[in-house]
């Protein structure tokens, strides 16, 4: 449904059926809902036919690479002398991205499902939920579920007496976006700085505590039960564009529309009717200006373009942006593009690692820039200034925060570039007094 | 060993490889440094400061070419135009914040940030009008400073601590451009082998306070030598400004020291600059020592050596080179000789336990192994009714001169006159480590070279010259003019050196023959 | 140093039995340092360097690793902070909704005129934060741990008088 909005009949609701429903947060009230009948079906099962099931049904990532899961579940090694680790990612942080918080505030047994799920396929006793620290709610929410999941023998040594060993741990972020990285996340787990790891290895080779392991997104995670219930079939039918992309998707909606929130739709849905039927369009007397169809870190689109643009993996390509993980930011005319550049990337300095020299310098450095330039002492120079340095900035570094950082520079240049100018020729007032 | 090569082409140079060779150590062997700072050899790979991004050929972007191994058919390309803007985009984005003090810096000269700057020709910043940051310098250790703004965050000195060390007491702090290496407030950077962390950081930012402001690093000359402190002996470069040594550095030596010495070698080099020397030999005449020349004073040790027989005692030093020592056995092969050389020993080693093979030893002089291997013993005990006892060095430490009176000729030969040696008959200035060319054997019987690093002071000669000296005066053998001589003299003649020659020795020495049974008689 | 010498253990009691098993949950003793900072934290309302070298004992690490972790987590206060801590979203969805408008109101409702500041009382110390993860419900800001969406300028007041005479939680 489109929390805290009443569902609309264009939502296709799977995940968010119970979002607002406060009786889906018990053991009990997850069971009376058909909760843990799917867990119960996989460990009659294979492991590998979990897998295969999951991998038929055209499930992938939803975090924001979009990587095929079921391939992502088969890298695991089959032999098992040593330790395999799950670790679900609940660190959600990217900017314009919430879903993940809804899931968990009221489906926790549902994210419990899947990642139980998830270990029996790919041979892990043991699975992280690694949940981002400011997400106190969740927190509480998640672990009163695994208490009751505990007490009523769904995880333990025996868990729903299939003899095998499932054990289940939130593990607390303490702010750090960048720990949404899936081997910082891994650092994190460990003890560490949420330091990214250069690849190879690989997780599913050497991962947390060295160890092979799968890292999965919560939406990913709590979309497994419905496709072991309902089938592969079911879910790779759910497609109204391309095939490449199947099932529903949570789409988080903020910034200004009227009624921001979390909307699930069958992949391929049109980007407009999302905005202006789902989300009741723009505020009083607005127009929309530019939409973040993916999170913070994929190409800002301008009207014309969002209104063209499919949400799954390949129109949002097709569109010159990405399908992320699903946060839409909407902009309204009365937003400064330039100001909001500027957060965003003030937002992935201050988010930096600090390994990688041109994310490390280079993030600061556009932030500088960009103040300049709102300060009404840029120039020319610095347009040029900011895409070089961009350049530098993509596809240099261990990991893509620094890429993400110049995205939404670069998009916005190309755009916008007459917000840009109105600055740098006094057309427009300074906002900022340094820089 | 059988290891699998594999051959790829490196700026159009073909070279062959072991499999699990990284890019950047194949690329030496093609004859190109692929400029770094996170990388070292000697150290975890990070792949934090990407400045070794190369292209390779198939691949969709720019890879590091220290964490990236070896493929057969790999086409990698150095210079190319996107790759080098790559790297002066990192020197850019180091020099954001870096100072540019260099005319005080002590790093000035050898610095990895200047020598790559000036390779990509990086003249100018585009980092107009924005303030730097700027951070305290702060005290590490009781040796090492830290300059934090000349920090690069290359993170080498952490992973010292952390892998070579075990001692984790530097970390990276706070994250982004705020980001710095920091300690604990309650802890410092005292490990016995922390001073590593000067030579591996690549700019400024941690420096030696015992070498701060001493020198610009252009004024030194670098010899190649060997540390004295153990008998590890850790391949050095002494380095010396004006005759004066400043400095003593690790030398690479895969073999021996990796990259890396301890504190207390680094800091044992004070006593080489000794203005405290015997200048000129000495012989006695009326009951005091008069300064002559050495043709006198071989002459005289001569007659010394021509006119006794049975027992001879000889006491060398353990700094004492297998060249010197050898001269000295042959200069007593027609008596009964008693060959000690002086060992000191420290209860407990000081290990670099994450580097295998090499701690401070608790043997601490260089050449015990070099001198057990020519015959020489420790356990001198005092002289008694001897006709000569010769004194090689000046390790008397702990000797009595009623422990040297038992002899009926005394000669001595060292750098300085220790009131126990007053009453030699001969007196002879001999060189230090740094003064000569020489041999020590390690404790892993490895045989290494030293060289001369600055000029002994007055009439000071290396001790195997002027034994070899004495012999040509008794018509016992040739002029002996090099070390190189001299230790193929002593290859052909003592078993365990069999078939070695000075020359081919090399920069990182060689092992004793497996089967040596020690001195030849 | 001195403040090391003043320094009273956290892990005793109840506090170092919640360590313990926590510690049994991963095949590291490293693996606990986060959750023991949060440990820290909850007991001392901040973390102290004594508490650095605490929990490097407890862990087998250095005050060192603890502390190159503690400062790269932002939510770990190496300082101590006003009895409630604010941090009000300003990352550009929240932004654009009157997240800065909602920093002002706190600013001058709560008397700590600037950010990073503690009030006069003591009672407040605001900060902005990056995105909170709640972009559909904005302002959303933290009071402790406590997490509050949807915060206007206009309901700044009455979040502001709930805290004012204690931790109020929820």
């Amino acid at each position: 449904m489109g929390y805290p909005h009443k569902s609309d009949p264009k939502e296709n609701v799977v995940l968010s059926e119970y979002f607002g429903d406060a009786g889906a947060r018990t053991y009990d009230g997850w069971v009376e809902r058909g909760g843990y009948k799917a867990l119960k079906t996989a460990l009659g099962m294979e492991p590998n036919a979990v897998t295969d099931i999951v991998k038929q049904s055209g499930l992938r990532g939803r975090g924001g690479a979009g990587f095929p899961t079921g391939l992502k579940w088969s890298f695991m090694p089959k032999e098992k002398t040593r330790a395999h680790y799950l670790c679900c990612n609940a660190d959600e942080s990217e900017p314009g991205t919430f879903k993940d918080r809804e899931i968990m505030r009221w489906t926790p047994h549902a994210l419990i499902e899947g990642c139980a799920i998830g270990q029996y396929a790919i041979g892990a006793e043991v699975c992280y939920i690694y949940i981002r620290g400011e997400f106190t709610e969740p927190i509480k929410v998640m672990q009163a579920a695994l208490d009751a999941a505990y007490a009523n023998g769904v995880l333990g040594d025996n868990a729903m007496g299939s003899g095998k060993k499932l054990d289940m741990y939130i593990h607390r972020g303490a702010g750090a976006y960048i720990c949404g990285e899936e081997t910082a996340l891994m650092n994190s787990i460990e003890g560490r700085r949420g330091n990214p790891r250069i690849k190879p290895p690989f997780p599913a080779a050497a991962g947390l505590f060295g160890m092979p392991t799968t890292i999965n997104n919560v939406e990913t995670l709590a979309a497994v039960p419905h496709i072991i219930n309902r089938g592969a079939e079911w879910y790779s039918g759910l497609s109204l564009a391309s095939e490449k992309s199947s099932g529903t998707k949570l789409l988080s909606v903020c910034g200004n529309v009227r009624k921001p929130g979390n909307y699930e739709v069958t992949m391929g849905f049109p980007l407009k009717e999302l905005i202006y039927d789902l989300c009741g369009g723009m505020p009083e007397g607005r127009t929309l200006k530019a939409v973040i169809p993916g999170g913070s870190s994929v190409p800002i689109l301008t009207r014309e373009e969002a209104e063209g643009c499919i949400l799954d993996y390949e129109g949002c390509v097709a569109a010159g942006t990405m399908l992320g993980s699903g946060g839409v930011i909407v902009f309204d005319d009365s937003v400064d593009m330039v100001y909001q550049i500027m957060r965003l990337a003030k937002f992935y300095a201050h988010e930096s690692c600090a390994q990688c020299t041109q994310c490390r310098e280079g993030t600061a450095w556009t932030v500088r820039i960009l103040e300049r330039i709102l300060a009404g002492k840029g120039t020319q120079d610095d347009i040029d200034l900011l895409l070089d340095l961009a350049d530098q900035m993509t596809g240099k570094t261990i990991c893509v925060l620094s890429d993400s950082c110049a995205v939404p520079v670069v998009s916005g240049i190309t755009k916008f570039r007459d917000e840009f100018d109105a600055y740098i020729s006094g057309a427009r007032e300074p906002v900022l007094t340094h820089g | 060993m059988s290891e699998e090569l594999v051959k790829l082409t490196i700026e159009g140079v073909e070279v062959s490889v072991p499999r699990g060779t990284t890019v950047i150590e194949a690329a030496k062997e093609a004859g190109i440094n692929i400029p770094h700072y996170c990388y070292h050899k000697g150290l975890p790979i990070a792949g934090v400061c990407r400045m070794c991004l190369v292209q390779i050929e198939g691949a969709p972007k720019l890879q590091i070419s220290c964490a990236t191994e070896v493929a057969e058919g790999q086409v990698v390309r150095v210079f190319g135009e996107e790759e080098s803007k790559a790297r002066s985009s990192v020197l850019e984005f180091l020099l954001i914040n870096h100072p540019l003090d260099c005319p005080i810096c002590d790093q000035s000269g050898e610095c990895e940030l200047q020598d790559f700057t000036f390779d990509e020709r990086q003249g100018q910043s585009r980092y107009n009008d924005f303030p730097k940051r700027y951070d305290p310098a702060e005290q590490f250790g009781d040796d090492v400073m830290f300059v934090a703004n000349r920090c690069i965050l290359c993170t080498r000195c952490v992973r010292f601590m952390d892998h070579a060390a075990e001692e984790p007491v530097l970390n990276v702090s706070e994250r982004g451009d705020r980001a710095f290496i920091g300690m604990h407030p309650d802890a410092e950077l005292n490990h016995p082998w922390a001073g590593n962390v000067v030579d591996l950081c690549p700019v400024g930012s941690l420096i030696s306070k015992d070498f701060l402001h001493k020198a610009r690093v252009w004024e030194l000359d670098h010899t190649d030598s060997i540390c004295t402190g153990c008998s590890q002996g850790c391949n050095i470069h002494i380095d010396t400004r004006e005759e004066l040594v400043v400095r003593l550095r690790p030398r690479a030596n895969e073999d021996v020291n990796k990259f890396f010495m301890c504190d207390e070698g680094r800091s044992n080099y004070r006593w080489l600059n000794s203005g405290d020397r015997i200048e000129a030999p000495l012989v006695a005449e009326g009951g005091s020592l008069v300064a002559s020349g050495w043709d006198h004073a071989l002459a005289r040790v001569a007659q010394i050596v021509k006119g006794s027989t049975g027992d001879a005692v000889v006491l060398a030093s353990g700094k004492s080179s297998n060249e010197s020592l050898f001269f000295l056995r042959e200069l007593f092969g027609e008596f009964d000789l008693k060959a000690h050389f002086r060992n000191f020993t420290v209860d407990g080693e000081l290990p670099l336990s994450g580097v295998e093979g090499l701690a401070l030893r608790e043997e601490r002089i260089p050449n015990g192994t070099g001198a057990r291997q020519l015959g020489y013993d420790d356990s001198f005990n005092g002289v008694s009714n001897a006709s000569i006892f010769l004194i090689l060095g000046d390790d008397l430490e702990g000797i009595t001169p009623e422990m040297l009176s038992g002899a009926k000729n005394f000669i001595y030969v060292g750098t300085t006159l220790p009131e126990a040696a007053r009453n030699a008959d001969v007196v002879l200035p001999a060189t230090t480590v740094a003064e000569e060319d020489g041999t020590y054997v390690n404790r892993d019987n490895r045989v290494q070279r030293f060289s001369q690093a600055r000029t002994a002071p007055g009439m000071g000669r290396p001790a195997w010259w002027a034994f070899a000296e004495v012999l040509k005066e008794l018509g016992r053998g040739d002029a002996v003019d090099t070390a190189a001589e001299a230790f193929d003299a002593m290859a052909s003649n003592v078993g365990a050196f069999n078939g070695m020659s000075y020359s081919t020795l090399g920069k990182n020495g060689q092992k004793l023959a497996e089967s040596s049974a020690g001195v030849s008689k | 140093m001195q403040e090391a010498a003043e320094y009273q253990s956290v892990f005793v009691g109840a506090a170092r039995e919640k360590l313990d098993d926590i510690m049994s949950r991963y095949p590291t003793k490293r693996a606990a340092l986060l959750p023991a900072l949060w440990i820290v934290q909850e007991e001392r309302d901040w973390i102290p360097e004594g508490a650095m070298i605490e929990i490097a004992e407890l862990l087998d690490i250095t005050a060192a690793q603890v502390k190159g972790v503690a400062t790269f987590y932002t939510m770990y206060h190496k300082h101590p902070v006003g009895e409630n801590f604010i941090q009000v979203c300003t990352t550009s969805p929240c932004n654009v909704c009157g997240a800065e408008n909602v920093v002002k109101a706190l600013l001058k409702e709560t008397g700590c005129g600037e950010l990073g500041a503690t009030s006069p009382d003591g009672k407040f110390t605001i900060t902005e934060v990056e995105c909170l993860g709640a972009c559909g419900f904005a302002t959303p800001i933290m009071v402790n741990d406590d997490f509050l969406d949807s915060v206007t300028m206009e309901t700044v007041p009455e979040v502001v008088a709930r805290y004012r005479d204690g931790k109020a939680t929820g």
